[in-house]
Order: C-alpha cells, then sequence, then structure tokens
C-alpha cells in the first residue's frame, strides 16, 4: 500500500517595525537582555497595550500580498497559559476573528504547479526568551530576556494542501521571499525572525479522509522543515504499516539526532481559554486604510520579473537576478529608464554594482554611486565618449569619490581619441615600429591584425576608438 | 469649622487665599490619620515626608505667584491598587506585600498635575475582590460610624477615611459597586463614572471590562471636582473614551424640575432591608418635591445581573491575575525552591493569594474553560447586551434611574464571610451598572434604626455624568445627611 502525506504549515513571521506592537519599546535584535522593556512588555500589575498601528499596516499587507481578505472587524483574544518568558500570563492574540481569511499561493515542485490555500493570518505579540545556557549557574537557573516580549508577529496558517517534504520546504521559501520582498519580514530565521510548525499526517493513498496529524515543532530553516517531513512521514508510514496507530501530539524537531522527539501529548495539551481581551477595542480596518496599504505596497516579485523580461527585454536570468530584492529591482529599473539601455543597466547592476556592494559589504540605498550616476556613466559608453574597459575604472573612481562620471572623465582626460588626425598619427607609428606584422598581415596572415589593433591601444593609453582604429588601422595596412 | 470638617473646595480656597498653608492642611489631616487609623484599619500606608515634600511645593508655588491648580493642596488618599511611583502597590494581597511600581498610574500624575497631596494608599479588599473589605491580607477595615460593622467594599479604606475625616477625598475602584456600596456604608458621596471616562493605567485590573476609578466625597460639589481632574481619554489605555470632558462643578444648578427619575419598583422590592427602602422612599419624595418628575421603568434582566457578572468578572479575574506568579516581582514561596517550575507557581500562589481571590480565580478558569465557554461565558455577554438594553429603553424615557446602593445597611464583622453567595447579594444593585457600563452615584440618604448609614443610588446615561452631579448636588441642597458626621470616632 502506498501512503500520501498531508502537510499544512503555520508560520510565524515578526514585522519589521521599530517599536513593540502593544508599547513604545524598540525591537532591535541583540540588545543586551531586558534593556527594551517597560511597564507593558513587562506585564507590571496595571499596565496595558495600547495597538501599534504600524504593524497592522505591515500585516495588512502581508494579507493583501497573499490575496487575504482583509477583515474589516477583527478582535484580540488572550491565549492564557504559563510560562516564565510569558509576563502576563496570557499572550495578546487573535482568535475566532483573525485579521485576514483565506489567500494563497502557488508553488511549482518537480513541474507540479500546486495553489497551497491559506486558512488565516492573524496578529499577536511575542513571548520573551529563556536563556537556559551560557551562565555560571545555569546548571541550576534559568535566566529570562524580556526584550522580545511584545514584538509584533503575524501568524500565517496555511490549509493542508502540500502533498510532500518538498512541497512544504517549497511553499515556505516562497513565502519567505514574499515577506521579504514586503519589507514585512527580515527573513532571518537563525534570528528566529521566522519561525516554522508543521502539521503532518499521512493516509493511504486515495482515501478522502485526513489521517491523526501530529504537529512538529522548532523546523526553522528550510532544511530542518524537509528533513523533518521526511523523517515524520516516514516514521508515520511505518506506524501504519506495522498495524499501529499514530498518536495525536506534538513532536519536536531535534536537528543534532536528526529527528523528531514527543514533547507532549493530547491529553496534556493545553486549554488556553481564550476570551476576547478586553483591554483592547475591536480592531476596524475600514477600505480606505487598505487602500492606503495597497498604494505602498511594491510591485510582487513575480510581476516584476515577468515585466523585466518583456518591456526591458531581459534574459530570465538576469530578471531572477535583479529581483532577488526590491530595493536592487528598483535601483536597476531607474538606472535602465533613464539610460534608455536596459540590458546596459543590467549588466552592470549584475556585474559590477553588486560585485562593489559585496566587497564593501554596503547596503545600495546607502551608497554615494545612485542610479541617475549609473545612467550618465552608460549615457558616456553609449555617446562613445569612453569605452568599456575606460568605463570599469571610472566606476570604480565613482564608487569610492561619489562624483559623476562626466567629472571624472574630463577631470582626468579619459575621453576617446575619436579624432582621425590624432589616431592616424599612432598608426602610422606602431604600422612603422611592427614593420614585420605589418608584412606578415598584407601577406594574409590575419591573426596579426589583433596584435597590432592592441599596440594602436596601448599607445593610446587606451582611449582609442576602438572602431576608428580598426578602420584607420586596416585602411593604412591595404593602402601603403 | 474645622479643617478637618473642610471641603476639598473650602481646603483648596482657603489655601489659594493664604488663609493656611498646605504644610499646616497637610499636617492636620496627617494628625487625625495617625489618631483614628489604629482604630479603622483604614489604610495600608501613609507617607508622611512624601506628602509633606508636596505640600511644600504648592506652598512654594502659591508665594512665587506660580498658578495653582483645582485640587492645591488637597489631601487625598488613593486605594491601594493605583500604582504611586515609588510607594508599595499591594492590592491588599500577600502575594504584592512588597511590590513598588516603578511608575504613576494616569489618575496619579493627573491628581498630582491638579495640586492634590497623596498621603497614603488605602486597605481594601484583596485585589478588589469582596463587597466588606474583610479579605484584605492586612486585617479587615471598620467602619467608622460602628467599629462592629464592616465599611463595604471592595473600596472600604477609601470609604472610611474620607467618612473619618482623615482626608476630604479618596479615589477607589468600582467593578461591581466597589465605590458605591461602601460610600452608603459609610455616609459618603461615591461615585462611578462611566466605564471609559477615566483611564485605567496603573490601575491593577480586577475584571478589565468592568473596572472603573471615581472619587469619594463627602459632598457632590466635591465629587464633581475631582472627576473633572480624573477625566478624559489617556493613549495609554485604548479603552478610554474620546469623549469631550465638560466642567463638572457647571453642572451644579440646584434645578431638578422636569427631571425624570426612573424607578424600577418591580426590582428594588425582593431581600429589601425595610430602613433601607424606608429612606430610599424618602429620598424620592424629596426629589419630586424638588421638582423632579417620578417615572416607573422595568428592568426584565436586572434580576440576571448577579450571576452575569459573577461569570464576567471572574473570567476575566483569572486572566488578569495570571501574572502574579512569582516569575517577576511580588511573592516566590520559598519552600519551592528546589521542586521544579510547577511547584514554584502553585506554592507561590497558594500560599500568596487569599480564600476569596483563590475562589473567583478557580470560578474564572472553569468559566473559560473548553466546553463550559459557551455556556457560561458567552451566555453571560449574551445576557449582558439584554441588560444593556434594557437601560436604553429607560433612558428613552427618563434621564436618571434610581435604586437603593446595597439592599441592607452595613452588617457586621464576619456575618457574611463564611456564605460568599450571601456576600455576593449584596452587590444587587450595583453590578448592573457595571455591566451596562453606564455612571453611578450613591448619595447618603438616612440612618437604619441603629443609626447606621443608608445610601441610594442613581444611575445616568453613558457619560451622563453630569446629571448624576446635578440630580445629587440637588438633593443634597433639600436635605441634610452630607452633614452628618460619625460621632464615634
Amino acid at each position: 500500500m502506498t501512503f500520501e502525506p498531508v502537510i499544512g504549515l503555520e508560520i510565524h513571521a515578526q514585522l519589521q517595525t521599530r517599536t513593540k506592537i502593544f508599547c513604545g519599546c524598540r525591537t532591535s535584535f541583540g540588545a543586551p537582555p531586558n534593556s527594551q522593556v517597560c511597564p507593558v512588555c513587562l506585564g507590571l500589575p496595571g499596565a496595558l497595550p495600547v495597538l501599534n498601528r504600524r504593524a497592522v499596516d505591515y500585516a495588512i499587507k502581508a494579507a493583501l500580498a497573499l490575496g487575504c481578505e482583509v477583515q474589516p472587524l477583527s478582535i484580540f483574544a488572550r491565549k492564557n497559559y504559563f510560562y516564565p518568558d510569558l509576563p502576563k500570563g496570557y499572550q495578546i492574540s487573535q482568535y475566532e476573528r483573525p485579521l485576514a481569511l483565506g489567500g494563497g499561493l502557488d508553488i511549482t515542485v518537480s513541474g507540479r504547479a500546486t495553489r497551497v490555500g491559506l486558512t488565516r493570518i492573524h496578529m499577536e505579540e511575542d513571548a520573551g526568551k529563556s536563556l537556559h545556557d551560557g551562565f555560571p549557574d545555569s546548571d541550576r537557573r534559568t535566566y529570562i530576556d524580556y526584550n522580545r516580549s511584545g514584538v509584533p508577529l503575524i501568524e500565517i496558517v496555511s490549509e493542508p494542501d502540500m502533498r510532500s517534504a518538498a512541497e512544504a520546504a517549497e511553499f515556505f521559501a516562497r513565502l519567505r521571499d514574499i515577506l521579504v520582498w514586503l519589507g514585512v519580514n527580515d527573513g532571518n530565521m537563525e534570528e528566529g525572525s521566522l519561525r516554522c510548525d508543521a502539521n503532518v499526517s499521512v493516509r493511504p493513498a486515495g482515501q478522502e479522509r485526513f489521517g491523526t496529524k501530529v504537529e512538529v515543532k522548532n523546523v526553522n530553516s528550510f532544511r530542518y522543515l524537509y528533513m523533518a517531513l521526511e523523517y515524520e512521514i516516514d516514521r508515520q508510514i511505518d506506524v501504519l504499516k506495522s498495524g499501529g496507530r499514530v498518536v495525536q501530539e506534538t513532536r519536536l524537531w531535534d536537528s543534532a539526532a536528526g529527528r523528531t522527539l514527543t514533547m507532549r501529548s493530547k491529553e496534556e495539551a493545553h486549554d488556553y481559554r481564550y476570551f476576547p481581551e478586553p483591554d483592547l477595542p475591536p480592531l476596524v480596518v475600514d477600505e480606505a486604510r487598505i487602500a492606503t496599504v495597497r498604494e505602498t505596497m511594491p510591485e510582487l516579485r513575480g510581476a516584476r520579473r515577468q515585466r523585466f523580461i518583456l518591456d526591458y527585454g531581459l534574459p530570465e536570468y538576469d530578471a531572477d537576478v535583479l529581483t532577488d530584492w526590491v530595493e536592487l529591482a528598483n535601483y536597476f529599473e531607474k538606472v535602465a529608464d533613464a539610460s534608455g539601455n536596459p540590458k546596459a543597466a543590467s549588466n552592470w547592476v549584475m556585474g559590477e554594482v553588486l560585485r562593489a556592494l559585496k566587497e564593501h559589504n554596503a547596503l545600495i540605498d546607502e551608497i554615494t554611486l545612485t542610479w541617475d550616476r549609473l545612467a550618465g556613466l552608460i549615457a558616456l559608453i553609449d555617446k562613445g565618449t569612453i569605452s568599456n574597459s575606460i568605463a570599469k575604472d571610472v566606476f570604480a573612481k565613482m564608487y569610492d569619490s561619489g562624483r559623476s562620471a562626466d567629472d571624472i572623465v574630463a577631470a582626468e582626460g579619459l575621453a576617446q581619441i575619436g579624432d582621425e588626425g590624432a589616431l592616424l598619427a599612432i598608426v602610422r607609428d606602431v604600422i612603422a615600429k611592427h614593420a614585420d606584422a605589418a608584412a606578415q598581415f598584407r601577406a594574409g596572415k590575419n591573426q596579426t591584425f589583433g596584435f597590432l589593433v592592441g599596440q594602436v591601444m596601448k599607445g593610446s593609453g587606451g582611449k582609442a576608438n576602438p572602431t576608428l582604429a580598426n578602420q584607420l588601422l586596416k585602411r593604412e595596412l591595404e593602402h601603403t | 469649622m474645622t479643617l478637618l470638617d473642610g471641603t476639598a473646595r473650602t481646603i483648596r480656597d482657603e489655601i489659594a487665599a493664604g488663609r493656611v498653608s498646605a504644610t499646616d492642611v497637610c499636617r492636620v489631616f496627617l494628625d487625625r490619620i495617625g489618631a483614628v487609623n489604629p482604630a479603622l484599619n483604614a489604610f495600608n500606608l501613609v507617607d508622611a515626608d512624601r506628602a509633606l515634600g508636596r505640600a511644600h511645593d504648592i506652598d512654594r508655588r502659591r508665594r512665587s505667584g506660580d498658578p495653582l491648580g483645582p485640587l492645591a493642596g488637597v489631601p487625598i488618599a488613593v486605594k491601594d491598587n493605583m500604582n504611586v511611583r515609588g510607594l508599595r502597590t499591594t492590592a491588599s494581597s500577600r502575594i504584592l506585600e512588597r511590590f513598588v511600581p516603578p511608575y504613576d498610574a494616569t489618575i496619579v500624575t493627573r491628581l498630582e498635575e491638579a495640586g492634590a497631596v497623596i498621603v497614603g494608599k488605602t486597605n481594601c479588599d484583596e485585589f478588589a475582590m469582596g463587597s466588606s473589605s474583610e479579605s484584605s491580607a492586612f486585617g479587615p477595615v471598620r467602619n467608622p460610624w460602628a467599629l462592629d460593622r464592616i465599611p463595604g467594599g471592595s473600596s472600604g479604606g477609601s470609604a472610611a477615611a474620607v467618612a473619618a475625616r482623615c482626608v476630604p477625598v479618596a479615589l477607589g475602584s468600582d467593578t461591581g459597586g466597589s465605590i458605591r456600596q461602601p460610600a452608603a456604608f459609610c455616609g459618603v458621596v461615591g461615585l462611578k463614572p462611566t466605564y471609559g471616562r477615566v483611564s485605567r493605567y496603573g490601575l491593577l485590573a480586577f475584571a478589565s471590562s468592568l473596572d472603573q476609578i471615581g472619587p469619594f466625597a463627602r459632598n457632590v460639589a466635591d465629587a464633581a471636582l475631582v472627576l473633572s481632574a480624573l477625566a478624559g481619554a489617556d493613549p495609554r489605555d485604548a479603552t478610554t473614551a474620546d469623549e469631550r470632558v465638560p466642567d463638572f462643578t457647571a453642572s451644579l444648578t440646584g434645578d431638578v424640575k422636569g427631571v425624570r427619575i426612573g424607578v424600577p419598583r418591580a426590582f428594588v422590592t425582593e431581600g429589601v432591608d425595610d430602613d433601607v427602602r424606608h429612606a430610599f422612599d424618602r429620598a424620592l419624595d424629596a426629589l419630586r418635591d424638588a421638582g423632579a418628575t417620578l417615572v416607573d421603568v422595568d428592568l426584565p434582566h436586572a434580576k440576571y445581573a448577579i450571576p452575569v457578572y459573577y461569570l464576567i468578572a471572574t473570567a476575566e479575574a483569572s486572566s488578569n491575575l495570571a501574572r502574579y506568579d512569582g516569575v517577576k516581582y511580588g511573592y516566590r514561596s520559598p519552600a519551592a525552591k528546589d521542586e521544579g517550575l510547577k511547584a514554584m507557581y502553585s506554592r507561590t500562589r497558594d500560599e500568596g493569594f487569599g480564600p476569596e481571590v483563590k475562589r473567583r480565580i478557580m470560578l474564572g478558569t472553569y468559566v473559560l474553560s473548553a466546553g463550559y465557554y459557551d455556556a457560561f461565558y458567552l451566555k453571560a455577554q449574551q445576557v449582558r447586551t439584554l441588560l444593556r438594553r434594557d437601560y436604553d429603553q429607560a433612558f428613552k424615557r427618563v434621564d436618571v434611574v434610581a435604586m437603593p446602593t446595597s439592599p441592607t445597611p452595613p452588617f457586621t464583622l464576619g456575618e457574611k464571610t463564611g456564605d460568599p453567595l450571601q456576600m455576593y447579594l449584596a452587590d444587587v444593585f450595583t453590578v448592573s451598572a457595571n455591566l451596562a457600563g453606564l455612571p453611578g452615584i450613591s448619595l447618603p440618604c438616612g440612618f437604619s434604626q441603629d443609626g447606621l448609614p443608608i445610601g441610594f443610588q442613581l444611575m445616568g446615561r453613558m457619560f451622563d455624568e453630569a446629571m448624576l452631579l446635578r440630580v445629587g448636588d440637588a438633593y443634597e441642597r433639600v436635605t441634610e445627611w452630607s452633614t452628618k458626621a460619625p460621632s464615634s470616632i
């Protein structure tokens, strides 16, 4: 008998707001423990939450990008459980009335295209972090850092629409791309800004009814998600094949051991005693607000990639690279439009710009070689003022100095020699100096032409207009 | 008239006129507290140095001609479930016995901006859960009119302090009657504002959708004065309303001609003590004589208010009190040192909370549990909506609704502690204002044959405290109950 896995994912994404969801504390990662806290996110007696509007806008943005239906009214709810890193003894989340419903994402794995539906997106606050290791007395004590307490999250819940570990990993990856592209999440899974839990069951192929599901926690990379699901699918199939029954439970992925382990059974599952949060009024999102958020949304990656191919005539490879992140795509597009030469723009951005950013570990929005300057450089090449090879030197100088290409070319006398008289003198000089090579060319040995061109370029300090140099050289060799 | 008998308004005016210093006023009241508090146990904490320091500031401001606030130099006590930075907030609980908040409640900031001088924190039922101020971990509060009687609760310390002239005004919190009922039992005025009128930021939550802070005073004009200082939207409390705050003192015209007073006769029959009924009827007579019209109104769902209240309030409380777990602040059981996390939680909470608080946490936990939520919590919310509609209907025909504040005069210490249900029934006339979010005021309206204070209550439309104050003030002008002082202390 063959078995079919059924997988659904729950993804928690931190929203990249400057401040927390219910107070004004900063959200920066890596600050000294408990340095970004206040009465609200510490759950001090008497403190009350106030909703961060920016966080709501980010959540709406994610919901719109994923095709969800943003709800005109959603309600915050308390999820009650005791844990030391949960300072109030409850997490403010959304339950019966989430921010957004529906939506989905198209994925393709091994040629099979699937649509993975979304159940919902809701907003909630993150908890603090328990520090079990790294202190001299860690064998006896746990320390708690509440900096993360109150960081805004969205939880994205998918439908059980995935049928393999590879599909799940692909869905997670595509989702991450979108969230990062939108600027809603930083995509950093090591720092925990993006986290994933998986629900997985198996059923005999052809059976309608779902099998008993197991929740696998702590699968915070595409690879771990894939490995954990492969392991868990095999485990469940083995259980069924040996006549056993899968137990409904929560399991933890142990990446070191490469296996999943029982965390808690269904009987031990929490009763979270959800009820509407009385400290927060219902969240009302009207059409005008949705429209405003929509206006700030960048064109989604797929659409932009397609447009780069169709409108700018770029090869698929270029379009892929240039739409890797939204700022890069913006930069490219401005250069392409200003220079009127999309292919050159693509070559420069993919080549020199990316190389320089990497070498200087810089952000594209911070460099002084702005899009209009790069367009200026391309214009000089297109006008024949400088050659491509000179242009590379000019680029380096522009990057370091922040000056324009025009300035550098003028100040350093880098303009090509396009004047026939000046170039002719150099050509004649080269033919005179290399009479042997000239004779060989005339005798029919065409390869020596390249050598002679090289000598002309060298003699001009690299500034000779290559087309003109070719023409003159050919003429002189043939007519003398 | 001595300073002790002065009202907030007269004390403020005397200080502003330079006839007495804020420091002297503060000393006089601190001395009074020192003299009577041992018998009353109304205060959990008195910080004389802090109070005198603030009073000095007021005097300095006056001397240098700086503007003085509307409560400049007026001593005030706040219930010990509101945070004053640097002073312990215990909520009269063992679990917070040594908790010192690092921030001020919004109402504390507003009071001090108005020039009020906070003298101390008043005793109350533990976490404001109770109707007698007997559930305090620091011993019961006693009624200044009869020391063997309870002062009402949960804000019993604030009510007793005002009645005993320890302070001219005080703050309480009212979740199901915790301002109005002790006001009635101590013969003072107590006002619960509309839900959302006064910020709850810095008030230790009992039931978040019901809690509201309000003043105790010896007359309506002082209650209006303090409410004016407290009221208004607060960016730190998302449940405060963006509602215009009128000048409440300007509403005290003394005129009730044409005001329609609704009386839910059917509701106020059962279980009401004869003395209370008698005093209530006389209060209505006085208002009618002053020109008001009495109208019968029907509140068909009011009889469900007690069960609805105890379902919703305990549900919210069970969640609100989860943070007292021994992890971050407050009491942590020393016995649980090496027994692991769960033992630390359960021992801490077992040793830190008193029996009434535990009872309500367990009730509320049950109410919200899977399988019971719909039958209890959800049903209670539905009935709450029906109750709100009852009042909406009534307020189409009347301007205020009147009823006794409590069905009985103050009972004796220990009389109801063994029977929680009897204790809960003491709230029968007060809880519906909280469930509906409406403002309510309790006014002194006489004494029982044993000489115990009796109060009656007026409820108004949402955000129409001005009407309550206007009717209350007019009533005060034609009666003299508010001038009576307890002689036993």
